[in-house]
């Protein structure tokens, strides 16, 4: 991937970067495929993608938290391993340690460096003055809000004056109040140049966040992850939120966000992409039938057709979360997608206006045409004379695709829908499936 | 991995599914239990015969006075033993804990080690430990009270171990990512991450422990072996020679000596430990209801602890975590790369070796040892052990018939519970080995009196655990699940065997397999007592093992001892086990 070559020398470059599980058939579980990226100074990166798509994997891979599985991570040149580089994480739980008090926690990574006490308290008085702390020194943790205890894990983070600073979903913990507040404190900070830090790398699933925020704007797609789309924002700060340029990018970025192709792929990336795709089970989404039948009867209200983003907003709920049910409800055809637009199938429209019985039965068709899984379990229990067999089996074959906790994951989705479906029963004390006999 | 990510409110996460058996690691376990298992048979032999081999020269004799006015002595002496067996428990637990939780290939032996000698009655090494150790020291006052502590360290340190290496285990991976990302060296780590994560189980297993402590120092101290009287000055003798002399007057004194050490101890020390430890509770939001304590809040005032904390250990503290932290700075300058690795690999192989080779001849010398007895012999002890069976279970059904009603009404009625609550507690806290010797002093004039007793020490030392776990269980049923038996009218039967039988499932169960430890334990000392000069009995395994080392047939008292310990395990593996996966199953009551 290009990236924007300025001729800079990036801080901390990321080559051929990729994360896979080998599995013990020779097989391997792609996580992250093949990436390549930079950090440049003087910019504040923003890593998007849906949840689970491997972005803090991403991030915990460029900070030396999580060994690549394959290529390697330069840090001014020299690889990441010999030395460490100077960086920080905020984390999206915060990450304090409640035991101690707020200058406590500031001054930890300080101590871990062997700064002496007296200078250590200085340095640590410095930065809490400069996140808005003063006064809150002897507080533990538990006694702050949610916003106070973020602002304590960015001193944290800064104290050490790390030349990147790393982000993971630093506001998602947070109110919508609060999250603002604190991206414009962030802002100032650095637009003020109050802190040394010379690049800032932020991993979020906030589409406005990272256009408020970033000057860089890296798109991740998933299964496995890659970089999907990348845009550079050339707006002055502060942004506004109903700026027309502001509203087209966010826009931008939403399509690219639910865009099945890879537009941005050169031919040869896409091959391999493709490929792994084919290799790869079906991976099912985690849903229940129950929350697809809500979103379906939704849309059905509102004449079979609306755009994804105008209906997480009526729903309150981030794109991202809306995914999963969107894709369950696209993968047994009872909806479609185009451009960012939800458009609702003839057997979607049945399913939201049928009672619990049809339901059923459409759910029931649907999973069989759709769901090679579904349909294993059906064929192998319809095979066996007492039509029982234990969930392990299954889980077994699973294992071949999955890492050990996806493929429970999977197997128990499986098991919702195939209960819902009623495909079969499932015994949960004895983890025996029974095929449900019509 | 990416964590999962979190569902959106109107969709349900999906209930796990059951813990499901990794099929690949089952033969290896069994074959590292195995493993385990002989080990430890090895190393009881080598406890034994350092015993045997050394019973020749010990001459001892004990003057234990009644008079109560040595009974602060008395009990400073047994406070003393608990404390310096506490200590020793306590930094051994968070070595273990630590290697264990750490090291993956020492994971793989200690864990299952830990189980093992955590089910294994500690009162039977009681003869083996204490000829040991008396022989180790010839002069008797130090081998003898060695050989207590060495006896309640035994019986406190694995749960404490426990609780530390699974409090490791579940440190939160942001707190420890911060930790790797901050730099933190391993000192530092573990002092202001491992260690505070942790204090909380550790305070809470620790007084277990320590009450745990005391039913064996009582049997310790009152420790007569054959015409060798080891009987140390303290608490526990005081009380079973009063009882032998049949003094009411001093039994009373005693006994009230006990209950003030006990209350002392829990209102001096476990209390205000408690609320300082509430600082290490691991919530993001203050919960209401905080320990408050006013002995901690007069600490906490300008006192001379807060002083010595202030200008010693914590100057020594930092001085120390700044010399890691440099030590740390100056490893990362001179290796690029881990490069010590391989001679570590290599030395940890020979040790593996050495441990093994041992193993195997502490094997074979134990099967010598065994061999020697006939099969009459054999059968003589599996017939004692199905009696001291049928005891210790008939003792656990009469435990569970009165503590689960009982306990029910406490866990249903906060104002009972109130009430209740202190006098049960006060009630648990009597080691019943304490208050052996005072029960006989009546029973032991009935036809039957012994086994009526050594029921009774049964009930005594595990009935607790059962009816405060029952308590538990049923102040957690939901108010909503009471409310909803009332709506459809449930009877009596229907009400206990739709809500509270399957409520309360999950801590009967806790409560039994402590209770069923614990009386394995009781039955050394209840089935065989030196009293009033002579020795009252009872027949069963544990009274096996006690005149086997009384008489000297080391054979005998080998054999009976790996008996109980192997009996122990597997009802520890194929019942309880079980009934806990159900309960943690099953039984779970999940919001």
């Amino acid at each position: 991937m290009s990236s924007v070559s300025t001729g800079v020398e990036p801080i901390i470059e990321a080559r051929k970067l990729e994360k896979f599980y080998p599995q013990p058939d020779g097989n391997r579980i792609q996580v992250i495929a093949p990436t390549d990226l930079a950090i440049y100074p003087g910019q504040i990166i923003a890593l998007l993608g849906p949840s689970g798509c491997g972005k803090s994997t991403m991030l915990r891979m460029l900070t030396g938290l999580s060994p690549a599985s394959s290529g390697s991570v330069y840090w001014h040149g020299q690889p990441v391993g010999g030395e460490t580089p100077n960086v920080s994480i905020v984390f999206q739980s915060f990450a304090l340690f409640p035991w101690m008090t707020v200058i406590e926690n500031v001054e930890a990574p300080l101590e871990a460096r062997g700064v002496a006490e007296f200078e250590r308290h200085k340095r640590a008085l410095r930065i809490i003055d400069a996140v808005g702390l003063d006064g809150f020194e002897s507080a533990y943790p538990k006694e702050l809000s949610g916003g106070m205890k973020q602002r304590v894990g960015v001193a944290r983070a800064l104290v050490v004056e790390p030349e990147v600073l790393f982000m993971d979903e630093p506001f998602s913990a947070l109110d919508v109040l609060t999250a603002e507040t604190l991206r414009g404190e962030l802002l100032e900070l650095w637009l003020g140049k109050k802190i040394p830090t010379r690049a800032i790398f932020i991993v979020t699933h906030n589409i406005e966040e990272a256009v408020v925020l970033a000057d860089r704007i890296i798109v991740l797609g998933r299964n496995p992850a890659h970089i999907h789309a990348e845009f550079t924002v050339d707006m002055a700060h502060p942004r506004d939120h109903k700026e027309p340029q502001f509203v087209e990018l966010v826009d931008q970025i939403y399509r690219a966000l639910t865009r099945q192709d890879h537009p941005e792929a050169t031919p040869a990336e896409l091959q391999g992409i493709l490929a792994a795709k084919q290799k790869r089970a079906l991976m099912l989404p985690h849903t229940r039938p129950g929350g697809m039948a809500g979103l379906l009867e939704i849309l059905a209200d509102q004449g079979g057709h609306a755009d994804l983003h105008v209906l997480a907003d009526e729903l309150s709920l981030e794109v991202d979360a809306l995914l999963p049910t969107v894709d369950t409800a696209v993968l047994l055809g009872l909806l479609k997608l185009e451009e960012g637009d939800a458009i609702i199938t003839p057997d979607g429209e049945a399913f939201a206006k049928g009672d619990i019985q049809e339901r059923k039965k459409i759910f029931r068709a649907a999973v069989l045409a759709n769901v090679p899984l579904l349909r294993q379990m059906e064929q192998a229990l319809k095979a066996k004379a007492n039509r029982t067999l234990p969930a392990e089996f299954f889980q077994d074959l699973l294992d071949e695709h999955f890492s050990e906790d996806e493929s429970r994951r999977q197997l128990e989705t499986a098991i919702q829908w195939g209960r819902y479906a009623e495909l079969f029963d499932y015994d949960a004390a004895s983890g025996k499936l029974t095929l449900t006999e019509i | 991995m990416p964590s999962p990510a979190p569902l959106p409110k109107h969709l349900t996460p999906l209930p796990p599914a059951a813990a499901r058996p990794a099929s690949s690691h089952r033969a290896w376990a069994f074959l590292i239990d195995i493993a385990v298992f002989v080990s430890v048979f090895a190393v009881i032999f080598g406890i034994y015969s350092i015993g045997r081999s050394w019973l020749g020269p010990v001459k001892v004799e004990a003057e234990i006075s009644q008079n109560p006015r040595s009974l602060p002595l008395y009990a400073m002496y047994s406070l003393v033993r608990i404390l310096v067996a506490y200590a020793i428990s306590l930094v051994f637990a968070l070595a273990y804990g630590y290697v264990a939780a750490k090291s993956k290939r020492a994971e793989l032996v200690l864990i299952p080690l830990l189980d093992i000698l955590q089910s294994i009655p500690v009162l039977s090494f009681l003869p083996g430990v204490m000829l040991a150790m008396v022989a180790l020291f010839p002069s008797r006052q130090l081998g003898v009270e060695l050989g207590s502590i060495i006896l309640i360290f035994t019986g406190q340190v694995w749960n404490i171990a426990f609780s530390f290496y699974s409090s490791l285990k579940t440190v939160p991976r942001d707190l420890r990512e911060a930790a790797i990302i901050y730099r933190f060296s391993r000192w530092q780590r573990f002092l202001e991450l491992d260690l505070p994560f942790s204090t909380i189980g550790l305070v809470w297993n620790s007084m277990m422990s320590v009450a745990g402590g005391w039913f064996f120092l009582m049997a310790c101290e009152m420790f007569v072996l054959g015409d060798k009287d080891f009987r140390l000055p303290g608490l526990g003798s005081y009380l079973q020679t009063a009882a032998s002399n049949g003094n009411t007057r001093a039994l009373m004194w005693g006994l009230g000596a006990m209950v003030a050490v006990i209350v002392l101890m829990d209102q001096l020390i476990w209390r205000p430990v408690i609320a300082w430890a509430d600082k290490f509770k691991f919530e993001q939001v203050e919960s209401s209801g905080n320990a408050h304590h006013s002995l901690l809040n007069f600490i906490r005032r300008e006192s001379f602890l807060i002083r010595m904390y202030r200008r010693i250990l914590h100057p020594v503290v930092d001085w120390m975590t700044l010399k890691f932290a440099s030590g740390a700075k100056r490893a990362a300058e001179t290796f690029a790369a881990p490069q010590g690795a391989r001679p570590r690999r290599w030395i940890g192989w020979v040790f593996a070796g050495l441990g093994a080779m041992v193993v195997v001849y502490g094997v074979y010398r134990t099967i010598g040892e065994l061999a020697q007895l006939h099969r009459a012999d054999y059968f003589e002890l599996l017939r004692s052990a199905g009696i001291t069976f049928l005891r210790v279970n008939l003792a656990l059904l009469i435990g569970a018939i009165w503590t689960i009603p009982v306990g029910v009404a406490i866990g249903f009625s906060p104002r009972f519970a109130r009430l209740m609550q202190p006098l049960v507690q006060l009630a648990a806290s009597i080691p019943a080995t304490a208050l052996f010797p005072v029960i006989l002093l009546f029973l032991i004039r009935l036809r039957g009196g012994i086994e009526i007793a050594a029921m009774l020490l049964m009930l005594l030392g595990t009935q607790w655990y059962i009816l405060f776990n029952v308590i538990a269980g049923a102040m957690a049923i939901p108010t909503d699940l009471k409310e909803a038996a009332q709506v459809f009218r449930f009877g009596t039967f229907d009400r206990w065997r739709h809500l509270i039988l399957p409520g309360i499932f999950p801590y009967l169960v806790t409560g039994m397999v402590t209770a069923s430890g614990g009386a394995w334990n009781a039955s050394i000392v209840a089935e065989y007592f030196h009293f009033q000069g002579r020795i009252v009995k009872a027949p069963g395994l544990g009274s096996t093992i006690s005149s086997a080392s009384d008489a000297g047939h080391f054979n005998v008292l080998l054999a009976s001892t790996l008996i109980m310990a192997t009996v122990v395990v597997l009802i520890n593996r194929l019942v309880w086990r079980r009934l806990y996966r159900l309960a943690s199953t099953r039984f779970k009551l999940e919001t």
